[in-house]
C-alpha cells in the first residue's frame, strides 16, 4: 500500500487535551425524552449561570455539555456532574441555580434533587447506586450520556474510529468477518440472525457494486433503543457500519431513519458531514485508499419498512412492500446488488468488538446468544427507560432491579416482548434467562427490544387486540395470508373484547394464527399471529371470561363493565335516576333505584352521582 | 447448456437445468399447484400464498414456502400437498372469497375465475365465519372507456395488473393505494382509466385472475345488429384471431381456423366475411410507399408503424413531439372499414351506405378506442360500428350453439378477403416490418426479393421484445428495428431522442410478442409457449400461400386499378391515411370521454 495511515493516537490525545481543558463538564440530557421535558431550557439556563463560575473541583471552568439519552427516562431531565458522580433528576429550569450555587460551587449535592429510591425512600448520592443503572452493562449505550453527539472530538475521545483505524492497517477484510464470527454477534433487530455469517455471505460477491444498509426503522411501539443509539452516539454506528463496508467490500451505504425521528436525522448528518470532512468517513478515509460513502434516507412512516426487503424497496423508491426471498439481499439487494444489512444496534457493537477482541464480547450472554442487548422498558414499572443487559439477564432482574418493580405497588401480571411480533411472558417466565433462543421457545421473541410490563389491571385480550390492531394498520396488502387474516383475527378481538364473542372464535383465531403464521410471505405477517398465540396459551381463561361469563377479569373492557345499585345502600334520593343521560335508571323516591342493563352504556356518571356509594361496577 | 440436476417432486426424481423457480419444476413434474399471481412473464410476486410448498434440504431444513418465488436446488424434496399446504391454502381461498362480490353467475369471468375454480376444487362451501364483504362496501365499477371494465370489488390484489402495465408498458397506469385491509388496486389517483394515460392494451386484463378487469362485452350490441332485418352486417377478421380462436373450442394454439371463422360468422348472421389479412396487404403497399419516400426524401425517419393502437395513444400521450414518425397510414382496421364504407354498396347488391354496419373481430382491447376516433368518423358515423375480440367472438359462437369443429370451412366474401402471406404475419411482432421489407424492396429495385423469410425480425418470446436486422437493398443499408412493449418502445424513442437511434424504421407492438398476445385473445398468461405456437401458425400460413408479397395480391392490384389507382394517390390518402392528435394541444378531443 502506498497510502499512510494517520495517527490516530496522536489524533486521540489532541482531542482528550481539549475536553480536559473544558474544565468541569456539566452533562445534561439532551435524548428526545428529556428535550420533551425540557432539557433544552436548562441547558440554556447552564449556560447562563455557570458559564463564568470557578467550580469547587479548582477546574479553571465549568463545560455544559448537552449529551445523548441517558437512559432513565422516567426521571428526566437529568443532569450528571461526573466530580461527585451524581445525576440530578427531574430538574427543572429553575432548579439550576441552585445546582450552580449548592454543587458546582461549594461541592455539596443538592439533596432534593437526587433520585429516590422506589423501595428505600431515600435519596441516591452515588450513581453506582441507583438500581437502574447498577445491573446494567453498557458498552452499546456507554458513550451516550457521557459525550456531546454533536462533537467529533468528544467521540474521537472516547475511542471513535480506533477500530476502523485498526482493521485499515491490517488490511485483511476476512479476518474482520472472522472476528465478528467468533464474537457470536446476532442481528439485533430481531431474527438474531448470526451477524457474522450475514457479512460472509455478502462479502462472497465482493468485486463488484455492493451497499451496506443500516436499518433505523424503528418501529415497534414503546421502543426507541436505536433512537437512542443515533441521537447519542453517532459515530460508533458511522464506524460500524465503515467497518462493515470495508470487510464486504462496499463502498456506499445509507441509513434508512424513521423521519419521526428528527434529532437522529439531525445528529446523523452533523456526524456524517464532520467525518467526511476530517477524513473520517468520505474518500481515503484517514489516508488509507478505502472510500465509503454514507446517505441518509428517510423512512416515510411505515412498519413494515423495518423488514429488509420492503426497506430496500422504499430506498429505491417503490413502495415499500417486501419481496420474496430468495434472493437474500446478500445476493440481491439495494439496486440489485449485494447488500448487507443491519440493524443500528447490531453495527453499533462492531468497532468495540474489533477494539476488545472476539474473546471479550463472547464472555457476555449465553451459549448461544453473546453480548449485551439493550431494552427499551416501559410500561407499568418505576423506572422506564432504556437498558442496556448482558444476554441471559433474566426478566425478573429487569423488571424488579433495574426497573424498580411495579408501579403503585401493583401485582405484575404479564411483560409483552418484542413488539407487535413477540409474545407475551408471564409470571412463570421471571427467571427465564432472556436470550434469543429461550424466548423463542416460550413463544415470545427478543425483537428490537421493545418491553412493555403490565400489571394485574391490564386485560391481555385487550393487548392481544391492540396489537393486532397495530399489525393490521401496518400491514402492507400484498399476501393475503397478512392481508385478510389479521383483518379478520382483529375483527375476532374486537368483538370478544366487546363481550360479543363465542367460543368458536378462539377456535377460529387459532386457524387463523397459525395460517398467518405458515403462509405469510414476510416477517411481519409470519409473526403477528405472536401476541394472541401466546396469550391464547398463557391467559386462555380470559379469553374465556369474556366470551362465556361476558366479564373482563381486569375490568378494562368498557362493554362488559356491569353497574349495579346495592339495593342496601341505595337511599332512593334519585340523583342517579336524573343524571343518567340515556333513562336507564327506575326507581321510586326513597326506594333502592335499579338499573336496565339494555339500557345501560355504562358512562359511569350514576357513578359519580350516588352520595352513598351505593353504585357498583363489576 | 446448463448442467442437469435433479429434486423430488411428491415422491418422484425430476431433472431440471435452467427453470426460473421451483413452481415450473414441479410442473415440469406433472403436478398442478395453483397460483393467482404467479405469470410467467412477469416477476415472481410471492403474494397469494397458493403455491405454497412443503422443501427439505439436505442438510434436514425444512421451510415452508411460496413455490414461484424459491429457486430449485439439486436433491431438495418437495412437497405439494401436504396438510399444512393444503391448510394454507384454503384458508387463502376462504379470505378471499369472504372479501369478494360473489355475484358468480352475471360476472364476466365466470368459468374462467381462476378464484372461482380453486374454490370449487377445494371444496369451500361456507365462509361465513370471516368478515363478510356485504353491499355497502362496493366500490363503484370503472366503465369509463369503451375497453376495459374494472370492478375493484373483485380485486385480489395479486398485483398481476400492476406488474403487466410496469413491466410491458413501462406505463404503471396502474397501482397500489392504501395498506393493510384497505389496500386497492387503482388507477393513478384513484381516476377512472378514462382519464389516465392508459393504452387500453388489455394486458392488465390478461393476466387478471378474476373479473375484477374485464373486457367490455359487446356481444349484446352485436347481436342486436345481426337480429335487426333492416341492417347488412359485415365482419372484417384480424389475422392472429385465426391462430388462436380454436384453443376456445379445444384445439391447438397456432392451429389456423380462419374458415371456421368464416363459416361460424355466416351461421350466426353476418351477410359478408372479410379478411383483415387484407387491408393488412393494402398497409403494406401504402407504408412500404411512404417508407420509400421518407429514406428518399430523408424526412420524419426513422418511420414509425401505426397499425397498433395502444402504440399510437401512448405517443400521443407521451411523445406528442413524435408524432410526425408515425406513417400516416390507418391500422388495417381503419384501412378496411373506410374501405368497405366506401366500396361495399358498389360491389353488392342490397348494401346502401345506410344499412351497412361493420363489426370488426380484433385480438385487441384497445381496437375498441381506436374505434371510437373522432379521425375514423364519417359523415356522423364510425367507420367500423361494433369491435369484437377474439374472446368475445367465442361467446358468441358458443351462445349461438355452434359446434365450431364441426363446422364446414368456408372463403371470405370476395374482392375483400384475398389476403398474401405478408398480410397473416402481420399479427406477430415483426411482421409487419418484413412484410413491409418484402413490398418495399421491390418498389426500390423493381425487382422482387428472393429469399422473403427475414428471420431476425421473428421470435415473441420474452427473449425477443426487440430485434434489430439490418438489410442490404442492392448496396444501401436499411436498418429496420422491431419491439414489442411500449417499455421497449420507450428505449428506442429515447435512443432517437439522445441521437444514438441509427435505424431507419421502427415496428412497434404494444402487447408482448405482437397481437397473438393482444388483450383480446384467449387466456394465455400461464404458459408462455401459447404466443410462439400461435406465431408458428401464422408463419406456417405464410409459407403455405400463394402470394407472400402484398404487391402480388391480385384483389390488391384490382383495387389500385380501379379505384385507388396508385399508393399515396390522393384518393389513397383520403380514404387510407389519418392524422394525430397531440394531447397537449387544445385539439386533443379525448375519444374515450365522449
Amino acid at each position: 500500500m502506498t497510502t499512510t495511515l494517520i495517527d490516530i493516537k496522536k489524533e486521540q490525545e489532541k482531542v482528550k487535551e481539549q475536553i480536559k481543558a473544558q474544565g468541569l463538564r456539566v452533562l445534561v440530557c439532551a435524548g428526545t425524552g428529556c428535550v420533551a421535558n425540557g432539557s433544552l431550557k436548562v441547558i440554556e439556563k447552564f449556560k447562563e449561570l455557570g458559564a463564568n463560575v470557578r467550580p469547587m473541583t479548582h477546574q479553571d471552568k465549568v463545560t455544559i455539555v448537552p449529551t445523548g439519552c441517558h437512559g432513565f427516562c422516567e426521571q428526566g431531565v437529568l443532569v450528571v456532574i461526573p466530580d461527585l458522580d451524581i445525576t440530578y433528576v427531574r430538574v427543572k429550569p429553575e432548579d439550576v441555580e441552585e445546582i450552580v450555587e449548592s454543587h458546582i460551587k461549594e461541592g455539596k449535592p443538592v439533596e432534593r434533587l437526587l433520585y429516590v429510591d422506589p423501595k428505600t425512600n431515600e435519596h441516591v448520592f452515588k450513581n453506582e447506586d441507583i438500581n437502574f443503572y447498577a445491573k446494567q452493562t453498557r458498552t452499546t449505550l456507554a458513550n451516550c450520556g457521557e459525550i456531546n453527539a454533536e462533537s467529533l472530538d468528544e467521540a474521537l475521545a472516547t475511542g471513535a474510529y480506533e477500530a476502523l483505524h485498526k482493521v485499515l492497517e491490517q488490511g485483511n477484510p476476512d479476518a474482520v468477518i472472522e472476528e465478528i464470527t467468533k464474537s457470536g454477534l446476532r442481528g439485533r433487530g430481531g431474527g438474531g440472525f448470526p451477524t457474522g455469517l450475514k457479512w460472509k455471505f455478502t462479502a462472497a460477491n465482493r468485486g463488484g457494486k455492493s451497499y451496506v444498509v443500516c436499518n433505523g426503522d424503528e418501529g415497534d411501539p414503546g421502543a426507541f433503543m436505536d433512537r437512542s443509539v443515533m441521537e447519542g452516539d453517532p459515530h460508533k454506528l458511522l464506524e460500524g457500519m465503515a467497518i462493515a463496508g470495508y470487510a464486504i467490500g462496499a463502498d456506499e451505504a445509507y441509513i434508512y431513519v424513521r423521519a419521526e425521528y428528527p434529532l437522529a436525522i439531525h445528529r446523523l448528518r452533523v456526524a456524517i458531514a464532520e467525518a467526511e470532512k476530517r477524513g473520517y468517513l468520505g474518500k481515503n478515509i484517514m489516508g488509507s485508499d478505502f472510500n465509503f460513502e454514507i446517505h441518509i434516507k428517510e423512512g416515510a412512516g411505515a412498519f413494515v419498512c423495518g423488514e429488509e426487503t420492503a426497506l430496500i424497496a422504499s430506498i429505491e423508491g417503490e413502495r415499500g412492500m417486501p419481496r420474496p426471498k430468495p434472493p437474500f439481499p446478500a445476493n440481491k439487494g439495494l439496486f440489485g446488488r449485494p447488500t448487507l444489512i443491519n440493524n443500528v444496534e447490531t453495527l453499533a457493537n462492531v468497532s468495540t468488538i474489533i477494539l476488545k477482541g472476539a474473546d471479550w464480547f463472547s464472555s457476555m450472554g449465553t451459549e448461544k446468544s453473546k453480548g449485551t442487548k439493550t431494552f427499551a422498558l416501559t410500561g407499568e414499572v418505576n423506572n422506564t427507560g432504556l437498558i442496556e443487559v448482558p444476554m441471559g439477564t433474566t426478566l425478573r432482574e429487569i423488571v424488579f432491579d433495574i426497573g424498580g418493580g411495579i408501579r403503585g405497588g401493583k401485582k405484575f401480571k404479564a411483560v409483552q416482548i418484542g413488539g407487535p411480533s413477540g409474545g407475551c411472558l408471564t409470571e412463570e417466565h421471571l427467571d427465564l434467562p432472556m436470550d434469543y433462543d429461550n424466548l423463542i421457545a416460550a413463544g415470545a421473541m427478543v425483537g428490537s427490544g421493545g418491553l412493555v410490563v403490565m400489571n394485574e389491571d391490564t386485560c391481555i385480550v385487550e393487548v392481544a387486540r391492540f396489537f393486532m390492531n397495530f399489525t393490521q394498520n401496518e400491514s402492507c396488502g400484498k399476501c393475503v395470508p397478512c392481508r385478510e387474516g389479521t383483518k379478520n383475527m382483529l375483527k375476532i378481538l374486537e368483538r370478544i373484547v366487546k363481550g360479543k364473542g363465542e367460543m368458536k372464535d378462539i377456535e377460529t383465531l387459532e386457524e387463523l394464527a397459525t395460517a398467518v403464521k405458515d403462509g405469510s410471505l414476510c416477517g411481519l405477517g409470519k409473526t403477528a399471529p405472536n401476541p394472541v398465540l401466546s396469550t391464547l396459551k398463557y391467559f386462555k381463561d380470559e379469553y374465556i371470561a369474556h366470551i362465556k361469563d361476558k366479564r373482563c377479569p381486569a375490568g378494562v373492557c368498557e362493554a362488559m363493565k356491569v353497574i349495579t345499585i346495592d339495593a342496601e345502600l341505595c337511599k332512593g334520593c334519585t340523583k342517579c335516576a336524573r343524571t343518567c343521560p340515556v333513562g336507564a335508571i327506575e326507581g321510586t323516591v326513597r326506594n333502592p333505584h335499579h338499573i336496565d342493563q339494555s339500557k345501560c352504556i355504562k358512562c359511569g356518571a350514576c357513578f359519580n352521582a350516588c352520595p352513598f356509594k351505593a353504585i357498583k361496577q363489576n | 447448456m446448463s448442467d442437469i440436476k435433479t429434486l423430488t417432486v411428491n415422491g418422484k426424481v425430476v431433472e431440471f437445468s435452467d427453470e426460473p423457480n421451483l413452481l415450473e419444476v414441479i410442473r415440469k413434474a406433472g403436478f398442478h399447484v395453483p397460483t393467482f399471481c404467479y405469470r410467467p412473464d412477469l416477476t415472481q410476486y410471492g403474494a397469494c400464498r397458493m403455491c405454497v410448498v412443503e422443501v427439505e434440504y439436505p442438510n434436514g431444513r425444512k421451510l415452508i414456502n411460496s413455490s414461484c418465488t424459491m429457486p430449485p436446488e439439486a436433491g431438495i424434496v418437495v412437497k405439494t400437498n401436504t396438510e399444512r399446504t393444503r391448510r394454507i391454502r384454503k384458508t387463502v381461498l376462504e379470505l378471499l372469497l369472504a372479501n369478494h362480490d360473489r355475484e358468480c353467475t352475471t360476472c364476466d369471468k365466470s368459468g374462467k375465475c381462476e378464484l372461482q375454480q380453486y374454490a370449487e376444487e377445494y371444496g369451500i362451501k361456507d365462509v361465513s365465519k370471516y368478515v363478510q364483504k356485504k353491499e355497502k362496501d362496493f366500490l363503484p365499477i370503472d366503465d369509463s372507456n369503451p375497453s376495459i371494465v374494472r370492478d375493484p370489488n373483485k380485486c385480489i390484489l395479486c398485483g398481476a395488473c400492476v406488474r403487466a402495465c410496469q413491466e410491458f408498458q413501462g406505463h404503471a397506469v396502474l397501482g397500489f393505494a392504501n395498506r393493510g385491509s384497505k389496500t386497492l388496486v387503482q388507477p393513478i389517483a384513484g381516476k377512472p382509466l378514462a382519464s389516465v394515460d392508459c393504452v387500453f392494451c388489455g394486458q392488465c386484463q390478461a393476466v387478471c385472475p378474476t373479473g375484477a378487469l374485464t373486457i367490455k362485452n359487446e356481444v349484446n350490441a352485436a347481436w342486436d345488429l345481426i337480429t335487426d332485418t333492416n341492417k347488412k352486417v359485415v365482419a372484417q377478421i384480424a389475422p392472429s384471431v385465426r391462430v388462436a380462436i380454436g384453443e376456445e373450442f379445444g384445439l391447438e394454439p397456432g392451429e389456423n381456423s380462419i374458415k371456421l371463422i368464416n363459416a361460424a360468422l355466416k351461421e350466426i348472421g353476418f351477410d359478408l366475411v372479410f379478411d383483415t389479412n387484407f387491408s393488412a396487404d393494402l398497409t403494406i403497399m401504402e407504408e412500404a410507399h411512404e417508407f420509400v419516400e421518407r429514406v428518399s426524401k430523408g424526412e420524419n425517419l426513422p418511420l414509425f408503424t401505426s397499425c397498433c393502437p395502444a402504440w399510437v395513444r401512448y405517443l400521443e400521450t407521451q411523445h406528442p413531439d413524435m408524432l410526425n414518425h408515425l406513417s400516416s397510414c390507418k391500422s388495417p382496421q381503419g384501412m378496411l372499414s373506410s374501405v368497405l364504407r366506401e366500396l361495399v354498396p358498389q360491389y353488392f347488391e342490397g348494401f346502401t351506405k345506410e344499412n351497412l354496419y361493420i363489426v370488426s373481430i380484433m385480438p385487441c382491447t384497445a381496437k375498441k378506442v381506436e374505434a371510437k376516433r373522432a379521425q375514423l368518423r364519417k359523415d356522423g358515423r364510425f367507420d367500423t360500428d361494433i369491435v369484437l375480440t377474439t374472446q368475445e367472438l367465442a361467446k358468441m359462437i358458443k351462445s349461438a350453439g355452434i359446434d365450431f369443429n364441426s363446422l364446414t370451412p368456408c372463403d371470405g366474401d370476395s374482392p375483400f378477403a384475398e389476403y398474401t402471406g405478408a398480410g397473416t404475419i402481420f399479427g406477430a411482432s415483426g411482421g409487419v416490418a418484413e412484410a413491409a421489407v418484402r413490398t418495399a424492396y421491390e418498389f426500390v429495385t423493381g425487382e422482387p426479393l428472393s429469399d422473403l423469410d427475414i428471420k431476425g425480425m421473428r421470435g415473441v418470446d420474452k427473449g425477443h421484445r426487440c430485434k434489430d436486422v439490418e438489410l442490404d437493398i442492392k448496396g444501401s443499408k436499411v436498418k429496420v428495428r422491431v419491439v414489442s412493449t411500449l417499455k421497449e418502445a420507450e428505449k428506442s424513442i429515447q435512443e432517437i431522442k439522445n441521437g444514438t437511434a441509427d435505424f431507419h424504421m421502427l415496428e412497434v407492438m404494444a402487447c408482448p410478442g405482437g397481437c397473438i398476445n393482444g388483450g383480446g385473445q384467449p387466456r394465455s398468461c400461464d404458459d408462455s409457449k401459447i404466443k410462439e405456437k400461435r406465431a408458428a401458425g401464422l408463419y406456417k400460413e405464410d409459407t403455405e400461400l400463394q402470394y407472400r408479397r402484398s404487391n402480388d395480391n391480385p384483389d390488391i392490384k384490382k383495387l389500385y386499378k380501379e379505384y385507388l389507382e396508385a399508393p399515396g394517390s390522393h384518393k389513397a390518402h383520403e380514404l387510407l391515411h389519418t392524422a394525430y392528435q397531440d394531447k397537449f394541444k387544445g385539439s386533443y378531443k379525448d375519444v374515450v370521454k365522449q
